[in-house]
């Protein structure tokens, strides 16, 4: 009895499983007809899938997908034996059916059975479908009943007394939720090419008879030996660490199969044309990401379509071709995967995006006014903010592009948008290619080191002697830092983690230094005192146990090169358990410029600099992406050019006063230590190496420019003291001509 | 006839308890352990075992007995789980014994408090008594009130 069961369940699975890949297919090859392509191979896969699925079902008693199956598979054999012709309609209809039959699937899925929807309608217009002459001239309702994308419930009006009785019947089980699109079944299965098993198994049977000849050395000692062995246990544990991980790598593709479909649902309904360009589908991405990016891409797609892409008429105004261009894009770089998602649509219309975020409250009507073109673009990822004119059925389903940056952010991925008016806009994903291991900053807190992921990392604070016992105030109690003019919102690691001070006999924080580290949780921002903060690492996150799940603080733990064990910090979660990031202001606007008090000047971070003792300079503190040191040492040379390699990549650095005209220019003398401003433009980093970095103020920058000369864009007085303005740009087309031109090409 | 079972055994404050043999994977002697802020006092911390990352129950807390003094390391127990591996902290670690199913007791009524969920019966052997400990509910922690 039990082995029946046992047998029936797994060929259950096996159904599921083979169903969902079959019916992919299926939609693809269709897809391919409709495209004027695919031929008899094609049609004959199609046909394959529904007569297995038919015969599979019935064979395990699911007689309502069996007769669905059967219905499609008469009008299949029709179109297969060249009696019929293939039509708009009957592809439409032949891809409702697929829906209608994974609707069934994910019923046997949830509950076991094949639910209780018939699909009498779709049988009928499948019956219809094989006798052209008779099908009554109804294209309107045959087009709006395929269009299966979001589960038409619709009874067809010719049939209301078969389709009553179903629905009331438990529509909970007829339609599972839309959100779990695809069975779970599917999900959890993967295939791996036999090669690479086999090289897997390979390596496993090395590794044995690694074992076996260290093993056999601790009876009879042999050094010699011992270290050969150890030698190849090493090697081989690193190929099977990477063997492994590549077990679990999918193509990217396997995602982008379901946009052909999507793009095709979705500008039908609008009534658009667009066509589908997808290159590098073989790009490879660990599983885990590969789940977590389906939802965000799918989401990105439909809005590219519906808010980008212009109907062909307007397109035809506008001197473009009828049908648009959606592309999408993998490919791998430096240690990430990037996905660009592309179309030549009418672009984001910036002063529609911020009227509306005035009308809707999120920001006032001057800080509009003084928002950049790319700020004003970043809108687009505020929670709250549709930028759809109309509410279509595609846009305004739950997904906000907000929540698409939270997912990639979740990730540890990064989101940009770049849009040109009537030409189209740009999503470029970057993401990491595993979720294994990620850069963290090590912190020490009641004796105990946490890591913290960089992702949420936004700067460093280090208050010291007056600053430390001044710098913290407090509002109800509440602790908060005044960053650059903003008020931020402070959390003690230790007090909210429970631990004890470090050292009991000396009182806590008056008599030190105060580091804050400012972090980035959901949008806001906050600060975590930390006793000490070390450096940054790669680390390998590891699970907690079940006794530990319920400690929404911590993400994970890792190994720290000397064999201790640290947490993780769950930086969301933590924020929500130290109420600093509380709910109550999710309203608000949390970009940088934004969170500014609300004046008439627009004030400017700068970061301060010297190059000499006399001359002070200033960068805009946005152009600066990071801040390092290197030592003379690390300094190589590669085409006649100074570099260091930095995260993976080659740094090329320019000294800063040899390139800027005046008494300045005299070279500063030589360090052990470089202070190296980290400049990035167009994805292209470089770094400047100054004398000593002074300080970061925020001022209303009048810039006077008559004091421009090479390199300097202008003076401006800061703390009583002239001040440069350097021309980045300007110096490293100076310093390294072309650089940037090569990327633009 | 009766069916024989083998059981670790180990200390926990004087007590005799045994486990089945099949569920242990490892026995240690003291580990080094970084702390969990937050979590259940059960939970005496996180040990680095290989590679893995392991949580460490201590058994006197978890029995409700009396801390261990602090001059005394305790013993790693790493069992398995569904939940992967697991270590309980032991005082000291005994013998592997088989023992014949027909020694086994109920738990006597009189004994009350965390023993009373976490113990399944009495094995009466020559010398001592032996707490049979059930293992998943020794692993799955009370919610925290």
């Amino acid at each position: 009895m039990s082995l029946t069961d046992t047998l029936q369940k797994e060929l259950v699975n096996d159904l599921l499983l083979e169903s969902h890949e079959g019916l992919d297919r299926f939609d693809r090859e269709l897809l391919a007809m409709e495209a004027g392509g695919g031929g008899s191979e094609a049609m004959n896969t199609v046909f394959r899938v529904i007569h297995t699925l038919k015969g599979t079902a019935g064979c395990l008693g699911f007689g309502r997908i069996e007769k669905t199956a059967h219905c499609g598979e008469n009008l299949l054999s029709l179109l297969r034996d060249g009696k019929l012709t293939t039509t708009p309609e009957m592809i439409s209809t032949l891809l409702s059916l697929s829906d209608a039959l994974r609707g069934m699937l994910r019923c046997i899925e949830a509950g076991g059975t094949d639910g209780t929807n018939d699909h009498p309608e779709l049988k009928a217009k499948l019956e219809a479908l094989q006798n052209p002459d008779a099908l009554p001239a109804a294209p309107a309702a045959v087009v709006n009943e395929a269009f299966g994308l979001f589960e038409d419930e619709a009874p067809a009006p010719t049939l209301p007394a078969t389709i009553a009785p179903p629905v009331p019947a438990g529509p909970a089980t007829t339609v599972p939720n839309e959100s779990s699109t695809r069975s779970s079944v599917a999900d959890n299965a993967i295939r791996v090419d036999v090669g690479q098993l086999d090289k897997v198994m390979n390596l496993v049977g090395e590794l044995v008879l690694a074992r076996n000849q260290i093993v056999a050395n601790t009876t009879v000692f042999d050094q010699a030996a011992l270290m050969t062995a150890s030698q190849r246990l090493n090697s081989i544990t690193t190929e099977l660490q990477e063997s492994v991980m590549k077990t679990r790598m999918q193509p990217i593709g396997s995602v982008w199969a379901k946009f052909p479909r999507v793009v095709r649902d979705v500008s039908h309904e609008l009534g658009k044309k667009v066509r589908l360009i997808m290159d590098g589908q073989s790009t490879e991405l660990d599983r885990t990401i590969i789940e977590a990016i389906k939802d965000p891409l799918t989401h990105i797609v439909r809005n590219s379509i519906d808010h980008g892409i212009e109907s062909p008429e307007k397109r035809r105004d506008a001197g473009k071709a009828e049908e648009g261009l959606l592309s999408l894009r993998a490919y791998h770089e430096g240690g990430q995967v990037n996905i660009e998602i592309m179309d030549d649509g009418a672009g984001i219309n910036l002063a529609r995006v911020k009227a509306k975020a005035v009308s809707q409250n999120l920001i006032t009507a001057e800080q509009s006014a003084r928002l950049s073109e790319r700020e004003a673009v970043n809108l687009i990822f505020l929670p709250g903010l549709s930028t759809a004119e109309k509410v279509s059925n595609v846009s305004g389903r739950g997904v906000g592009m907000d929540v698409v940056k939270t997912n990639i952010e979740k990730i540890g991925g990064s989101i940009d948008l770049q849009t040109q008016p009537g030409q189209g806009t740009t999503l470029k994903i970057k993401i990491p290619l595993t979720l294994a291991i990620i850069p963290a900053l090590i912190v020490k807190s009641g004796g105990n080191r946490y890591a913290i992921p960089q992702v949420s990392l936004l700067e460093l604070v280090r208050l010291e002697g007056d600053q430390a016992r001044t710098g913290i105030e407090r509002v109800y109690g509440a602790p908060v830092y005044r960053l650059r003019g903003e008020l931020l919102p402070l959390a003690h690691l230790r007090e909210q983690l429970k631990t004890p001070p470090r050292d009991s006999l000396r009182s806590t924080v008056d008599d030190e230094a105060i580091n804050i580290v400012v972090l980035q949780a959901d949008g806001r921002r906050f600060g975590l005192i930390v006793d000490e903060i070390s450096d940054t690492e790669e680390i390998v996150v590891k699970p907690l146990g079940k006794q530990l799940k319920g400690i929404t603080c911590f993400a994970g733990a890792t190994i720290m090169g000397d064999g201790r064990v640290a947490l993780i910090i769950d930086v969301l979660g933590l924020a929500q358990y130290a109420n600093v990031a509380a709910a109550a202001n999710s309203r608000a606007l949390d970009l940088d410029v934004i969170h500014n008090p609300v004046d008439q000047q627009p004030r400017q971070s700068l970061l301060l600099f010297s190059l000499s003792e006399s001359q002070q300079l200033a960068v805009p503190l946005s152009e600066a992406v990071r801040l390092e040191e290197f030592t003379a040492a690390q300094v190589e040379r590669a085409g006649g050019q100074e570099v260091v390699q930095y995260r993976g990549q080659i740094l090329p650095l320019i000294r800063v006063a040899n390139h800027i005209a005046g008494p300045a220019a005299a070279p500063s003398k030589a360090r052990d230590m470089l202070q190296v401003i980290v400049y990035c433009e167009s994805g292209k980093q470089v770094g400047l190496i100054v004398d000593c970095i002074n300080d970061i103020v925020e001022e209303v920058v009048t810039v006077r420019s008559d004091a421009a000369t090479n390199g300097i864009l202008g003076s401006i007085v800061i703390h009583g003291k002239v001040t440069d303005l350097l021309d980045v740009p300007g110096v490293v087309r100076s310093a390294i001509p072309g650089l940037f031109d090569r990327s633009a090409a | 006839m009766s069916t024989t079972a083998q059981f670790c055994t180990f200390y926990v404050d004087g007590l005799f308890f045994g486990i089945d043999v099949l569920r242990v994977q490892e026995v240690l002697r003291f580990q080094e352990m970084t702390g969990v802020p937050l979590a259940s006092p059960m939970v005496s911390g996180l040990i680095n075992l290989r590679g893995q990352i392991v949580t460490a129950i201590d058994l006197r807390r978890r029995l409700a007995l009396p801390d261990r003094p602090a001059d005394q390391l305790p013993m790693n127990v790493v069992v398995r789980s569904d939940d992967g591996a697991i270590s309980l902290l032991a005082d000291e670690i005994g013998d592997v014994i088989e023992i014949d199913g027909s020694t086994l007791e109920a738990l006597p009524a009189s004994v009350r408090g965390a023993a009373r969920e976490l113990v399944t019966g009495v094995h009466k052997l020559k010398s001592s008594l032996l707490l049979v400990l059930d293992l998943d509910r020794a692993l799955s922690l009370p919610e925290p009130s």
